[in-house]
């Protein structure tokens, strides 16, 4: 190594160390700890002991563990592509040669801004059973006897999936910026070949801004399978029958509530095994059907 | 009409739609927070806060607390001290006939106060003049009633009072957000910096590290960080919110890196066969350069601080420490479910600075955003 080089190594690292310094204190180590306590008892006052598998077995063995895992995924199972879907269709909608696009583009982006705690107290308000906004309007409407919603296990997760709908405004936002840069050229030869609206939506539009729908995808993924503040403030515990107990909410109640921190941490490498995989999945669905232009 | 119209109104059509129901929420939020509690139960509910008005003794309106309505026949009167409605057919003169449950009847004198002749047609009111509730409740035509729009500003003055620690909270929140600010914008583009404009061995290595750390999901380093910060004896206080921040998260990094990215070469090499420490060609060259990617890199931790409920949920224990999301949630555990007047007022007052924020850097906020989605 040159002197020069060895210059440049240092400086470089000295300007990145702060990210190194989290890197080894906020990531590194906690994995390394993390994967640790997962195979031990650990309550948190006193020692950690070494118990082997014993947490995943017991996990595997727990209903309520399971019953957290098939609510999560019943929620991501509807939040996730209902979202995908309905932010492409408000950004496909305001792509249009629409007159106020910056004010619509501001309205359904205001509500991902609002924060979660006050939009779990709108909801909280709008989906009580009685004096409820949405109840008010499915009587007026002619259901004399509508959901009891978060009071009901039945309703809970499609109170919460409702919700997620409402905060749709970022995907959209990146959604819109993609559609704003596919070549309009590229329509104009579609037009001439003879295809309609639809066509163009099928075979232009969508492979143009596939890179944008993966990584729209993989956010989702990641952020539904963690769900965590909403269901935590609007339903506590998990809701009637812990019908909304999720995945982040049990594995929050082990570690600080029960006391249970191994049990919490194997919980979450579960969690990310679980991650990992779908994206793994979606990675393999992308390479054959995602389209990037640069290639 | 052809085809072409019928495409642009439907797509108006379902803008219009959607963009009221995206707003519905929000406008029920405030329109709730400035209601007395009454008018937040009221079906069908009340859009506009009003105060109701009923013709005082020289027929001037004053304002009234409306009660129940009145439909058939009746007689206000005073017994024992109280007043009270009572069918008209029951009352001659002063003496009222009451029939008990098990088919036996009273008599009791009372004073008539006023015959109201009331029917399904001519619905009458009680009312009770606000000021004089002692005197307790008259009736009046419902036909004379009148109603004033009048939003009860003071909701918000009230719920920051029944939320007790309101100041401290937007003190606490303020101070968070300015620390994490200031060491999210200068940390991640020190690294930003070490990553893009220097050549160095293991660099990109290193980066690509730095890339797949945002697939760790928090669950997973939660509990480890959780005690390393007991361990320093730092629960119940506001460091584990805050020094996090001056560690660079790769997020920051990778976005500021593309930005740095794009500033041509030429001037930091010019920069330096003058001699310029690469210190002062990120300070005085680097950043001033970079300020619309820095704004949305600080946009968004503010943000992110001001909305971030799990953090304090987990780090903070005294309730005159929280911050405002959390102070919220609080406030809703222990008063939730009556007082949804105060829970929205307070709910707004959350939220305004932040869709402030949002009205005064749209352009750069949505350009941030965008800019996330493209180039990933």
């Amino acid at each position: 190594m040159t002197r020069g080089e060895r210059r440049r190594l240092l400086t470089g690292l000295a300007f990145v160390s702060p990210w190194i310094v989290g890197f080894l204190a906020f990531t590194l180590y906690p994995l390394v700890e993390s994967f640790g306590y997962s195979f031990c008892d650990y309550d948190a006052l006193s020692k950690p002991v070494w118990v082997g598998t014993l947490n995943y077995r017991e996990m595997f063995a727990d209903s309520v563990f399971w019953q957290s895992l098939r609510n999560t995924l019943a929620y991501a199972a509807f939040a996730l592509p209902m979202g995908l879907v309905m932010s492409l269709l408000v950004a496909v909608l305001l792509n249009q040669k629409v007159r106020g696009r910056p004010l619509f583009r501001a309205i359904f982006f205001l509500p991902s801004l609002i924060p979660v705690v006050a939009s779990s107290m709108i909801w909280l308000w709008i989906l009580n059973g009685n004096f409820g906004l949405l109840n008010y309007a499915l009587r007026a409407l002619g259901f004399h006897h509508p959901p009891q919603w978060l009071a009901d296990p039945m309703w809970t997760k499609p109170s919460l999936v409702l919700m997620s709908l409402w905060g749709i405004g970022h995907a959209m936002v990146i959604y819109l910026a993609a559609l704003q840069d596919v070549p309009r050229s590229l329509y104009e030869s579609a037009s001439l070949d003879g295809a309609n609206a639809w066509d163009r939506l099928r075979h232009v539009t969508l492979p143009m801004i596939s890179p944008v729908i993966y990584f729209n995808l993989i956010m989702g993924i990641i952020g539904s399978l963690q769900v965590f503040s909403q269901a935590f403030i609007m339903l506590g515990g998990g809701g009637p029958q812990r019908s909304a107990l999720f995945y982040a909410v049990y594995l929050y109640q082990n570690a600080f509530e029960y006391g249970q921190m191994g049990y919490a941490c194997a919980m979450a490498w579960i969690l990310f095994a679980i991650i990992l995989f779908l994206t793994w999945l979606a990675n393999r669905l992308a390479r054959s059907h995602v389209y990037y232009s640069g290639e | 009409m052809t085809v072409r119209t019928f495409q642009r109104l439907l797509v108006y059509a379902l803008l219009l739609l959607g963009s009221a129901v995206f707003l519905l929420p929000l406008v029920w939020m405030i329109s709730t927070g400035l209601k007395p509690i009454d008018q937040t139960m009221s079906m069908p509910p009340t859009w506009i806060p009003y105060r109701t008005y009923a013709p005082g003794d020289d027929a001037k309106p004053v304002e009234v607390k409306r009660g129940e309505n009145v439909t058939v026949s009746s007689c206000l009167v005073e017994a024992e001290g109280a007043r009270r409605i009572v069918p008209r057919e029951a009352v001659q003169g002063n003496r009222y006939t009451e029939l008990g449950a098990d088919g036996t009847t009273r008599t009791s004198t009372v004073l008539v106060l006023q015959e109201i002749p009331a029917t399904v047609a001519v619905p009458w009111a009680l009312v009770t003049d606000v000021g004089a509730e002692r005197r307790g409740p008259r009736a009046v035509p419902v036909a004379s009633l009148t109603r004033k729009a009048s939003p009860r500003w003071e909701n918000f003055a009230l719920a920051i009072r029944a939320m007790k620690y309101f100041p401290r909270y937007l003190g606490n929140t303020l101070l968070l957000c300015f620390l994490t600010v200031t060491g999210t914008v200068l940390s991640s583009a020190l690294a930003a910096y070490g990553f893009s404009r220097i050549e160095w061995r293991g660099r990109n290595t290193l980066f690509l590290l730095a890339l797949a750390t945002m697939m760790v999901p928090f669950p997973v380093v939660m509990v480890p960080i959780y005690n390393l910060f007991r361990a320093l004896g730092w629960i119940g206080t506001f460091k584990p919110l805050w020094v996090g921040s001056f560690c660079a998260g790769a997020f920051n990094v990778f976005l500021l890196r593309q930005f740095f990215l794009t500033i041509p070469r030429d001037l930091s090499e010019a920069a330096r066969i003058d001699g310029c420490s690469e210190w002062r060609i990120f300070w005085q060259i680097v950043m001033p350069l970079s300020r619309p990617a820095l704004t949305v890199v600080g946009l968004f931790q503010f943000m992110g601080t001001w909305n971030d409920f799990l953090g304090p949920l987990i780090y903070l224990t005294k309730q005159e420490d929280f911050t405002l999301a959390l102070g919220l949630q609080f406030f809703q555990s222990q008063h939730g479910g009556t007082e949804w007047h105060y829970l929205m007022a307070a709910s707004t007052l959350i939220a305004l600075p932040i869709v402030v924020l949002f009205f005064f850097t749209q352009k750069t906020f949505i350009e941030g955003i965008s800019m996330t989605g493209i180039k990933a």
